[in-house]
C-alpha cells in the first residue's frame, strides 16, 4: 500500500469524522442544556437527506434543494420539540429514550411510506462531481473535499457562537444551571427550542452531505446515531471540543480499520485469517476503542461541561 | 393483599394452560405459535426487569444476549451438536460471559453513559454477527436441527414446545421474584433508590449490580436459545437496537419493578403489534406515536392498574 492511498484514506476518515461531529455537536448541546437524550436526532439526519433529495429534484437546483432541505429539517425539528419532547424535559432518561424510540419508528416508517424502502442515491451538480489533484499522482473527489471544508467551517462557527457570543454564553450557563438562568429572567424554554432547532439543522446538514456518499434509506439515521454515541462517550458529554476530537478519532480509526485491517492481518498472519477476521474486527474497532477509553477515563477525554 | 394477586396469577396461568386445546378446538393453531413467541420474549423482558426495574440499570442492549443464545444453538448445530441441554448450557454460559465483560465496563458509569454504552456494545455484536460469513452473515442461518432432549420433550411438537416455554417463563418470573426478595435483591434495590446510603451502611453496589447484570444476561441467553428453536432461523437482527428497544418497552409498558409487569407488557405490546400488522403494512407509523403517548401519559404501566409496584 502506497502512502498516497494512506493519505486518501486519512482524508476520508477526516470527512467521516466531521460528519459525525455535526451530529455529535447538536446531540451534546441538547444533552448538556436540556438534559435530554434524543434518539430521534438520527431521524433528523435522515429527514435532512430525504428532504434535500426531494427538493433538489423538485426545483432542479442542488443549492435550492440544500436550502429547502435545511429549512425543512429546522421546521420538523422544532415541531418535534414543541409537540413531543417538551413534555419530557422533567422526566428521567429512561422515559426520554423510550419516547424518542417511538419517534424513530414513526419517522422511519413515514419515510418508507413516502419514498419506499429501497436505497436512493442523491445526484450531485456537475461542479461537485469531479476529482481534484492534491499533488501529482493523487486525485481526490471534489465532493468529499467540500464536505471537509464545510465541516471545518461549521466547527469554527460553533466555536465562535458558543464561546464568543451572548447566545453561547446563555447556552453554557443553561448547561451548568438551568434553574438559575431562568431565575435571571432568561426565557429558557425559548432558548431550548432555539438550541434544539440549531442541533436539528446541524443533523440535517450532516444527513444531506452524507446522502451522495452513503445511500439514503429508512433507518440510515440510527446507524450513524450509534457511532455518534461512541463519539460522545469518548469525547465527554456536553463538551463541543470533546465532540470534535472524539469524532475525528472515531472517523479516522473506523475508516483506516476498514481499509487496512484486512491486508494487514493477511500479511501478518495469513491471507485466510485476514479474509475472515479483518472485516469483523474492522467493524468492531471503534467499540473496542470506546471500551479502552472508558476503562482509562470513565468520563471521556474532555469531561468538562459546556 | 396477597390473595387477589395470587388469584390473578392462578387465573392467568390456567388460561395459558387451557389455550392450546382451546385454540386447536377452534381451529386456530396460529395462536399457539403467537403465544409461544410472546412467552419466550417475556423471559427476556423478565430478565431485563431484574436490572432495569429493580437495579435501576437502563440497559439499551439486552437483545445482545437474545442473539448470543440463538447463535449458540445455531453454531453448535452446524458442528453436529444437537443435545438440548448442551445448547442451553452453552447459551447461558456464553451470555453470562459476555454480560460479565460488558457489565464490568459499563457499570463503572451511570445515567446517559450507561444507556449509550450498552447500546454501543450490542451494536458491536450485531456487526460481528453480520460479518460472520461462515454463519450466514447478513442473511442469517437456518437452524440445522432443533434442540433435542432425548425422550423428555420434543420441540418439533408445537404444543409440547408451548408448555416448555410456559414452564420456563413461570420459572423465570419465580426466580426473579426470589432474587429480588433475597438479601442480595435488597442490596440491589437499595443501591437503586439511594446509592449513597447503601454505601454508608457498608455495601459497595458494584459487585451486586454486576452479578445481577450477569444473571439477567444468562436468563436472556436461555430465551435466545428458545427463540432460535421457535423461528428455526437466526439473524443478526436479533441483536439490533430495535430489538433491544422492544424488550425495554415490554418492561416499561407492563410496569417496571413489578413481578408480573414484564409478562403483561410483552403480551400487550406483541398483541398490539399483531393487530396493527393486520391493518396495514406500515404499522410502525401507528405504533411509534402510541409508544410516545404511553410514555407521556401512562407512567406506571399495566401492572400499576392492579397494584402498586413494590420497589
Amino acid at each position: 500500500m502506497s502512502w498516497i492511498l494512506i493519505f486518501e484514506q486519512l482524508l476520508n476518515g477526516v470527512q467521516l469524522g466531521l460528519t459525525l461531529f455535526l451530529m455529535a455537536a447538536g446531540l451534546t448541546l441538547v444533552l448538556g442544556i436540556m438534559n435530554l437524550v434524543n434518539l430521534a436526532h438520527g431521524s433528523l439526519y435522515m429527514v435532512g437527506a430525504y428532504l434535500t433529495l426531494a427538493a433538489s429534484q423538485w426545483t432542479g437546483s442542488y443549492v435550492a434543494g440544500v436550502l429547502l432541505g435545511l429549512a425543512g429539517t429546522l421546521v420538523i425539528g422544532m415541531l418535534v420539540e414543541v409537540v413531543a419532547l417538551r413534555a419530557l424535559y422533567d422526566r428521567d432518561h429512561l422515559d426520554q429514550v423510550l419516547a424518542t424510540f417511538g419517534l424513530i419508528l414513526f419517522f422511519n416508517e413515514l419515510v418508507a411510506m413516502l419514498w419506499g424502502r429501497a436505497s436512493l442515491y442523491a445526484q450531485l451538480p456537475q461542479y461537485l462531481r469531479g476529482h481534484v489533484e492534491l499533488f501529482s499522482g493523487s486525485s481526490y473527489p471534489v465532493y468529499r473535499l467540500s464536505v471537509i471544508v464545510v465541516g471545518l467551517l461549521v466547527a469554527v462557527l460553533l466555536w465562535y457562537v458558543v464561546t464568543q457570543t451572548r447566545l453561547g454564553m446563555l447556552i453554557r450557563a443553561g448547561a451548568s444551571n438551568r434553574t438559575m438562568v431562568a431565575a435571571l429572567g432568561i426565557n429558557i424554554r425559548l432558548l431550548s427550542t432555539v438550541v434544539f432547532g440549531f442541533g436539528a439543522v446541524l443533523a440535517g446538514l450532516a444527513g444531506l452531505m452524507a446522502g451522495p456518499i452513503y445511500s439514503v434509506q429508512p433507518g440510515m439515521g440510527e446507524l450513524i446515531l450509534i457511532q455518534v454515541f461512541v463519539v460522545i462517550v469518548i469525547g465527554g458529554i456536553g463538551s463541543v471540543r470533546g465532540a470534535l476530537v472524539g469524532a475525528l478519532i472515531v472517523g479516522i480509526v473506523d475508516t483506516l480499520g476498514r481499509a487496512f485491517l484486512k491486508p494487514m492481518l493477511g500479511a501478518m498472519l495469513s491471507p485466510t485469517a485476514g479474509e475472515a477476521a479483518g472485516p469483523a474486527l474492522a467493524s468492531m474497532l471503534i467499540y473496542l476503542l470506546m471500551a479502552v477509553v472508558l476503562a482509562l477515563r470513565p468520563a471521556g477525554l474532555f469531561p468538562a461541561r459546556g | 393483599m396477597k390473595t387477589p394477586r395470587l388469584l390473578l396469577w392462578s387465573v392467568s396461568v390456567a388460561l395459558l394452560v387451557a389455550l392450546p386445546p382451546l385454540v386447536s378446538w377452534l381451529g386456530q393453531p396460529f395462536y399457539i405459535d403467537l403465544v409461544r413467541r410472546i412467552m419466550i420474549l417475556a423471559i427476556a423482558a423478565v430478565s431485563l426487569n431484574l436490572i432495569l426495574g429493580y437495579g435501576g440499570m437502563v440497559s439499551f442492549g439486552h437483545a445482545a444476549y437474545l442473539g448470543i443464545g440463538a447463535y449458540a444453538v445455531g453454531i453448535l448445530g452446524v458442528y453436529g451438536f444437537t443435545n438440548g441441554l448442551l445448547h442451553w448450557a452453552v447459551a447461558i454460559g456464553a451470555s453470562a460471559l459476555v454480560a460479565l465483560a460488558i457489565g464490568a465496563v459499563s457499570i463503572r458509569t451511570s445515567g446517559i453513559y450507561f444507556i449509550m454504552i450498552t447500546l454501543a456494545f450490542t451494536q458491536m455484536l450485531y456487526y460481528l454477527g453480520i460479518s460472520l460469513e461462515l454463519f450466514g452473515g447478513d442473511d442469517g442461518m437456518r437452524l440445522k436441527s432443533k434442540s433435542q432432549f432425548g425422550g423428555l420433550v420434543d420441540l418439533r411438537d408445537p404444543v409440547a414446545f408451548y408448555y416448555l416455554s410456559l414452564v420456563l417463563m413461570l420459572g423465570a418470573v419465580f426466580l426473579v421474584h426470589r432474587i429480588v426478595h433475597s438479601r442480595f435483591g435488597m442490596v440491589l434495590r437499595a443501591a437503586k433508590s439511594n446509592e449513597g446510603r447503601t454505601r454508608a451502611i457498608g455495601f459497595a453496589p458494584y459487585p451486586y449490580r454486576l452479578a445481577a447484570f450477569v444473571i439477567a444476561g444468562a436468563m436472556c441467553g436461555l430465551a435466545g436459545a428458545l427463540y432460535a428453536n421457535h423461528t428455526n432461523y437466526i439473524v443478526p437482527g436479533l441483536m439490533s437496537w430495535q430489538q433491544s428497544g422492544d424488550i425495554m418497552f415490554m418492561v416499561i409498558l407492563g410496569g417496571m419493578a413489578s413481578t408480573a409487569g414484564p409478562v403483561l407488557g410483552t403480551f400487550a405490546l406483541l398483541f398490539v403489534e399483531e393487530i396493527l400488522k393486520g391493518w396495514t403494512e406500515h404499522w410502525q407509523v401507528i405504533l411509534g406515536p402510541l409508544l410516545v403517548l404511553s410514555v407521556i401519559f401512562f407512567r406506571r404501566g399495566l401492572a400499576g392498574i392492579f397494584y402498586k409496584p413494590d420497589a
